[in-house]
């Protein structure tokens, strides 16, 4: 059998911490986070609500991590989901996916499967037509596993 | 909150012995005066439907001793809160007498000498009785019967049938629904055949199948009993491939899936439910946070962490209940329903005290049949312990002292690891430990006692990995297990530091030399939920190691400091 090395956690206790602090969450984000979602909002403010990240507590597998996205949104052609993406902040590079809707699409859902590297903040930011952006986080555990019961 | 201490384990017991005053005035004959079978089903009937439930059997058929945790702290929110409250703060808590029958089954106070007195519990045939009594005095159309898992497993018969022989009685009892969590590690192809053999609904709301994400068992039985009309929501331990291995049911996804269980909720109601029963294996801090999000469950009956509580906790109107483990206690909850809606209930904790509850006539011949091909060897002595033995507690127990320095001196290995399972029965200082006794604490289907190595650095990993299992401060990260159990090794935990940074000061004991990260240590193990471990069987390893010893005598267990 082998025991994988693997990071101390010392990187998933800032996550906690980070998960605390609410509305101020991307300033506590890792570079490559903070990067990927500025360059995706372009510089406007997440707000929460109407997005909903959908992750399981505690990854069965961290090679392939179920994640579901769904936003509020009454799809008009006044008012529309643009694009929803998915980053995961604690992987070498942060972006998972990101998902592209007109009105036409009737409503902005989608889901997908990830890797994660290790314990993490999975980050799903939606940005509608009037420029405005939300967003939904999650902490997935990725553990060692075996010794419960 | 728990102040600083210097944790000793062994120390509970030996007080145990010694006694805190109590010790020795209950004989045996006295206090079986005060307790009747009669006395113990007691209760004042409440409105027109009852449930009744036992959950995390182990697959005991037959009475155990079974000590209570003198350890079990509760993080965050629940610190000091049921069932986060042990040994004489329980009985505070409570109002229970130290030294009463109820002490004896709820607490670890004073184990030795009340066991001595006060006898084993639990047994298929005392809980058939049980069983019997309620329906035959509330009427069996108004009773609902719900086994919340972990009934398959946690004996030597039970391995030797894959689960068959719980399978019998269980069906002797004719309970309406079931869920689980060690049933799936008989793995896919048997957990399918015994289901589809079941003449009563497994329930798993929260169990997909990988493949196409959809539901893979029935979520929701719904029933008429009592002139009402009950739904019943099955939830399997949401963390069964995680804990247990993956490999051996790779076509089933699980998860706590909250929006699942309110949308069934919704579902029931809609369909003319009256009262909404969630059957649950999520741990007990996992469903009184549930209960908590979750709007209209009128009642959870919970399991998997093995508490037994006299009393629901109550969130909001939703009762939640917790019915102890391996067949000590059976749960009675009276439900009075008006105009669609619970407005009153009662409940009873019943204790299954062996000698005072009578053996049902059927279900012990049953339960001798079952046994009768492995009872010579179930009863073959290996060594005599004179100390006594018990697993549950969050950071040790003395079978599992033993457990690990049978690894150590049997693999020749620098470090021992043994898994933090709550199952596991106990045996009383003076007795012979059986065949039996030793299954009991070991019996599954992954039991390889692996030889390995592992630096310094991935045992602390694997340490904290496990702390933040059972310590973080939102229930849903838990997985309901305590710690894994170290030999040779020693450390300090903060319980409530930030994941990653509760151990400190890990120290090999032998030397006194801390754990270098840089270094490899030679570990055995048992129980690794990766697929193709090697090694022995975990019960050869103790067996060979107790055949050797002759004598079991345990120094006191001062290797884990409890620091915060």
């Amino acid at each position: 059998m082998t025991f994988n090395r693997r990071e101390a956690l010392a990187v998933a206790a800032g996550a906690l911490a980070f998960a605390v602090t609410g509305a101020r969450i991307a300033w506590a984000a890792a570079e490559d986070t903070k990067k990927a979602l500025m360059d995706f909002t372009g510089g406007a403010e997440p707000q929460t609500g109407r997005i909903t990240l959908d992750a399981p507590e505690i990854a069965e597998n961290g090679n392939t991590v179920p994640v579901s996205v769904s936003v509020e949104s009454p799809m008009t052609a006044e008012d529309y989901v643009e694009s929803v993406t998915i980053l995961a902040e604690g992987n070498p590079s942060p972006a998972v996916a990101t998902f592209h809707f007109t009105a036409m699409s009737g409503e902005a859902a989608a889901s997908t499967r990830m890797r994660l590297a290790k314990t993490q903040n999975v980050i799903a930011v939606a940005k509608m037509s009037d420029g405005s952006v939300f967003m939904d986080t999650k902490e997935v555990k990725v553990t060692i596993g075996g010794c419960g019961g | 909150m728990f102040s600083r201490r210097e944790f000793l384990m062994a120390a509970v017991a030996t007080s145990s012995v010694l006694g805190s005053g109590m010790a020795g005035r209950w004989s045996r004959a006295m206090a079986q005066q005060r307790l009747t079978e009669d006395g113990l089903l007691a209760m004042e009937g409440t409105g027109n439907l009852t449930l009744v439930h036992v959950t995390d059997i182990h697959a005991q058929l037959k009475p155990i001793y079974f000590r209570e945790p003198s350890i079990n702290l509760g993080v965050g929110e629940v610190a000091g809160k049921p069932p986060h409250v042990t040994g004489a703060d329980f009985l505070k808590l409570y109002d229970i007498d130290p030294g009463s029958p109820h002490a004896y089954a709820l607490t670890s106070e004073d184990f030795v000498s009340l066991a001595r007195s006060y006898g084993r519990m639990g047994g298929m045939d005392r809980v058939a009785t049980v069983i019997r009594r309620i329906r035959e005095e509330r009427g069996a159309d108004n009773v609902v019967l719900l086994d919340g898992g972990d009934t398959w497993q946690g004996s030597y018969t039970a391995q030797q049938t894959q689960g068959a022989d719980m399978i019998e009685i269980m069906n002797a009892l004719s309970p309406d629904a079931m869920t689980g969590h060690w049933e799936f590690t008989y793995g896919t192809d048997r957990v399918k055949e015994a289901i589809d053999a079941l003449p009563f609904a497994f329930l798993g709301s929260n169990i997909y199948d990988n493949e196409w994400d959809e539901p893979a068992f029935e979520h929701t039985l719904m029933l008429e009993r009592g002139g009402t009309k009950v739904a019943v929501i099955g939830q399997a331990f949401p963390y069964t491939p995680i804990a247990n291995p993956r490999w051996m049911i790779p076509g089933w996804s699980f998860g706590i899936r909250e929006e699942d269980i309110a949308k069934h909720v919704e579902e029931a109601r809609e369909a003319g439910a009256e009262v909404v029963v969630l059957l649950s294996h999520n741990g007990f801090d996992v469903d009184r946070k549930l209960a908590s999000r979750v709007p209209g469950i009128d009642v959870i009956l919970t399991g998997h962490t093995h508490d037994a509580l006299p009393e629901p906790v109550m969130v909001g109107t939703t009762l939640v209940v917790a019915s102890g483990s391996n067949g000590k206690f059976v749960s009675r909850v009276d439900l009075d329903v008006r105009d669609g809606r619970v407005t009153d209930w009662a409940y009873r904790l019943i204790p299954v005290f062996s000698d005072v509850i009578t053996p049902d006539a059927e279900m012990a011949a049953l339960i001798d049949k079952v046994r009768a091909p492995y009872e010579a060897e179930l009863a073959r002595e290996l060594a005599t312990t004179d100390a006594l033995l018990f697993r549950r507690g969050n950071f040790n127990g003395t079978f599992d002292d033993m457990i690990c320095e049978a690894l150590l001196q049997e693999r020749d290995a620098e470090i021992a690891l043994s898994p933090g399972f709550r199952w596991g029965t106990s045996v009383l200082p003076g007795d012979a430990i059986t065949v039996e006794d030793l299954h009991n604490a070991c019996a599954m289907s992954y039991p390889a006692a692996y030889r390995s190595t592992m630096s310094g650095a991935t045992l602390k990993d694997v340490l904290e990995d496990v702390a933040d299992n059972l310590f973080n401060p939102d229930p849903y990260y838990q997985q309901g297990g305590d710690m894994v159990r170290v030999g040779g090794m020693g450390y300090a935990i903060d319980p409530k530091a930030a994941m990653g940074s509760r151990i400190s000061d890990m120290t090999m004991l032998s030397t006194g030399e801390p754990i270098d990260p840089a270094r490899d240590y030679t570990v055995a193990g048992w129980a690794s939920v990766n697929e193709g471990t090697e090694g022995p069987a975990i019960w050869d390893v103790v067996e060979s190691y107790l055949t050797r010893t002759g004598t079991v005598s345990l120094p006191e267990n001062q290797s884990v400091r409890v620091a915060g």
